[in-house]
């Protein structure tokens, strides 16, 4: 029964049922309906079009399952699981030894929006279950658009004044990539006939291929349109964050694999991607925007796996998305516990902590481990297929801007992250360790990030293709420890000489600011510019119709020449005007 | 003992940073990984390598430890000019002024 159901119907239904639950049957549901879903998928669930009907001439196919969707299926109820036994505290009041009070941050946790939170995150993980197991883009579309908006409440589930214009900012960019989405899908039905979400590719699609691209593009953190990933990130409740960054750039990723295979243009777009938020994750301040930048980074590895297109970097894509899940969420959530216990997420507020909470900082070092790819963690054998797969299809430039983007991560994930939250100088914070689910979800996480690191055979069935790749031979191990220690020992030095900049307490502005600065800047320029305009004319044809008036009262007034006499009068030296000049004409 | 941003006196807990020599004790770790990982460099040269590389094996010499610690540094040399660039305060899209702090 459960098999043949849409896995995204039991979160949409337990969702309107922990609605009106509370206390620990809410955190009993909320538990237990990630773990269905996931073991009915993992165990219940073969390959296959599930659930398929003709609706006004087109198929409809709202349940297919291969395995590309089954991998993201498995990795969004485990995302999912993960992120509620984080958030199973919501509700339950500020937890024990947060100095979060001391900043003004009497709710950071988001007590008093956990109802929201716990449903949104729901409907989000359901919605991200539904596009992924889409079979054609009018359900992938239905499903686009729920995404944006249930992750938009968990953006506005903060309740501040900064998260309410930033959630409108997000939601206002994805529903754009959903418009654009749903005018490629039929613009493809009209040249092809058909609305299947399949492969599409840029040849021979016209515009269609281009417009779906852009609608992907958005959702996957492009270059220029990345901004609502370091907008919204930092915005969100500590728990709000976590299901943020696991669902919604991975469900583009996901979309990409399955439609723009081998697109050359990928490549370069993935490997922009991989190089240009390094740069921005040095300077940042606020550590869950580094985490941001880090994931438009991550990301960059995986498009670009999907550009070259060959099944061990499309392989090395969506292996590399499905532990990115898991250490960026962890490495999120050890930014969420420490907000949630400092009330602070700043380089500049914090340093010190790891005295008084030093299982959060372990398993945030572990976190930092993996994202960085150290050997027997889950980065070391996911992104190196892809770099592998760039050096096979001799994308040299391409593998050098990795190479050096893989150095950027350690330095901003492995080290900053760490390093300016835990150690660094001492803040004089003293917060507690936070509540257990917390550290047990970031425990199960830490152990997923190693095990993959350890037994990627295993990992490597769940995989689409099949490959045979050995990531453990003894010279790749010693060249990324190399790469990694080298690169350590050049942070050592840049501190060491001072060169390495100081944390600030400002931003840095990004693309951003051509929709913050720029475009309302240009709107309210031509609409003052058309109001001087319409003032002027407005004023002008006033004055004209002043003077008309004018010369009219002076002519017909009470003392003008023509009220001397009646109107017939006036007629017959009008007459007599027109005659004469009539015959001046005519001579 | 150590102050706090309002230079109220800490009086505890004393962190392993805190003990004399630690943050000495651990780069000069870093240092000794470093060494190793160099006279590992000597020992695999001229060995048999699985995956493909875009380098012959007699230009790879010391490739990953140069390009590591200078991605680095370039990193950092690039950032700094453009933090010059686009730096602002906090509040700047919320009208307030250009300048950081």
């Amino acid at each position: 029964m459960l098999s043949s159901l849409p896995p995204f119907v039991l979160f949409f239904v337990g969702a309107i049922v922990i609605a009106f639950t509370r206390g620990t049957v809410r955190k009993l549901l909320i538990l237990a309906i990630p773990l269905i879903g996931g073991l009915n998928l993992l165990f219940g669930v073969e390959p296959g079009l599930h659930l398929q009907f003709d609706l006004l001439g087109y198929t409809l196919t709202p349940y297919r399952a291969d395995k590309l969707s089954l991998l993201f299926g498995y990795l969004f109820h485990l995302a999912a699981f993960l992120g509620f036994v984080y958030a199973l505290h919501l509700g339950d009041g500020t937890p024990e030894g947060s100095v979060a009070g001391e900043v003004g941050e009497d709710d950071i946790v988001g007590n008093a929006s956990a109802g929201l939170q716990h449903v949104a995150a729901m409907v989000y993980a359901g919605s991200a279950l539904g596009a992924v197991f889409a079979g054609d883009f009018i359900t992938l579309f239905i499903f686009w658009e729920l995404l944006a908006i249930s992750s938009a409440f968990l953006v506005w589930a903060r309740q501040s004044e900064r998260s309410y214009a930033t959630g409108f900012r997000y939601l206002i960019i994805h529903v754009i990539s959903g418009v654009l989405l749903l005018s490629g899908a039929l613009m493809l039905a009209h040249e092809t006939g058909s609305i299947e979400f399949g492969h599409i590719g840029l040849a021979g699609t016209g515009a269609a291929g281009w417009i779906l691209l852009l609608s992907f593009g958005i959702k996957a953190g492009f270059p220029l349109l990345h901004n609502w990933i370091t907008e919204a990130y930092p915005e969100s409740t500590p728990t709000g964050t976590v299901f943020l960054s696991a669902f919604t750039t991975k469900v583009a990723v996901y979309a990409l694999a399955r439609s723009f295979v081998g697109t050359d243009v990928l490549i370069y777009i993935g490997t922009a991607m991989t190089f240009f938020p390094i740069f921005y994750a040095v300077l940042e301040n606020d550590l869950r925007r580094v985490l941001g930048y880090s994931m438009i980074n991550q990301i960059g590895f995986m498009v670009a796996g999907i550009g070259i297109g060959t099944s061990m970097a499309v392989n090395g894509a969506v292996a590399h998305a499905f532990a990115d899940v898991i250490f960026k969420g962890l490495l999120f959530m050890s930014m969420g516990a420490v907000m949630t216990m400092t009330g602070r997420t700043k380089g500049t507020d914090l340093g010190g902590i790891y005295k008084t909470m030093p299982f959060t900082a372990g398993l945030c070092i572990v976190g930092a481990s993996a994202i960085s790819a150290f050997p027997l963690f889950s980065a070391f054998v996911t992104k190196s297929m892809i770099m592998v797969a760039a050096i096979e299809e001799h994308h040299y430039v391409v593998w050098l801007f990795m190479l050096f983007a893989s150095a950027g991560v350690l330095e901003h994930a492995g080290i900053k992250i760490p390093f300016f939250s835990f150690f660094a100088h001492d803040s004089g914070i003293r917060a507690k360790e936070p509540p257990r689910n917390m550290l047990i979800a970031m425990s199960i996480g830490a152990v997923l990030c190693v095990l993959i690191g350890v037994f990627p055979t295993q990992f490597y069935t769940l995989l689409p293709y099949e490959m045979d790749y050995h990531p453990y031979d003894l010279r790749h191990v010693v060249t990324q420890l190399q790469l990694l220690a080298f690169g350590a020992l050049g942070f050592i030095t840049l501190v060491k000489t001072g060169v390495y900049p100081d944390e600030k307490r400002a931003i840095h502005v990004d693309a951003e600011w051509f929709y913050r600065k720029a475009g309302p800047w240009l709107v309210g320029s031509v609409g003052r510019a058309v109001t001087r305009v319409d003032v002027y004319v407005r004023s002008s044809v006033l004055e004209f119709v002043g003077l008309i008036m004018h010369a009219a009262k002076r002519t017909h007034g009470p003392v003008g020449p023509l009220a001397k006499s009646w109107p017939t009068g006036s007629m017959v030296l009008w007459v007599a005007i027109l005659l004469v000049a009539y015959l001046l004409f005519y001579l | 003992m150590s102050q706090d941003y309002h230079g109220h006196e800490i009086k505890e807990p004393i962190g392993w940073l805190d003990k004399p020599n630690s943050v000495k004790r651990f780069f000069f770790a870093i240092y000794l990984i470093c060494g190793a990982l160099l006279a590992a460099e000597f020992l695999l040269f001229g060995t048999e390598n699985v995956h493909p590389h875009p380098l012959e094996e007699s230009m790879r010499f010391l490739v990953y430890p140069i390009y590591g610690f200078i991605s680095f540094w370039f990193l950092v040399l690039v950032a700094r000019p453009m933090r010059k660039l686009l730096i602002r305060s906090e509040d700047y899209y919320e009208g307030g002024s250009d300048d950081a702090e």
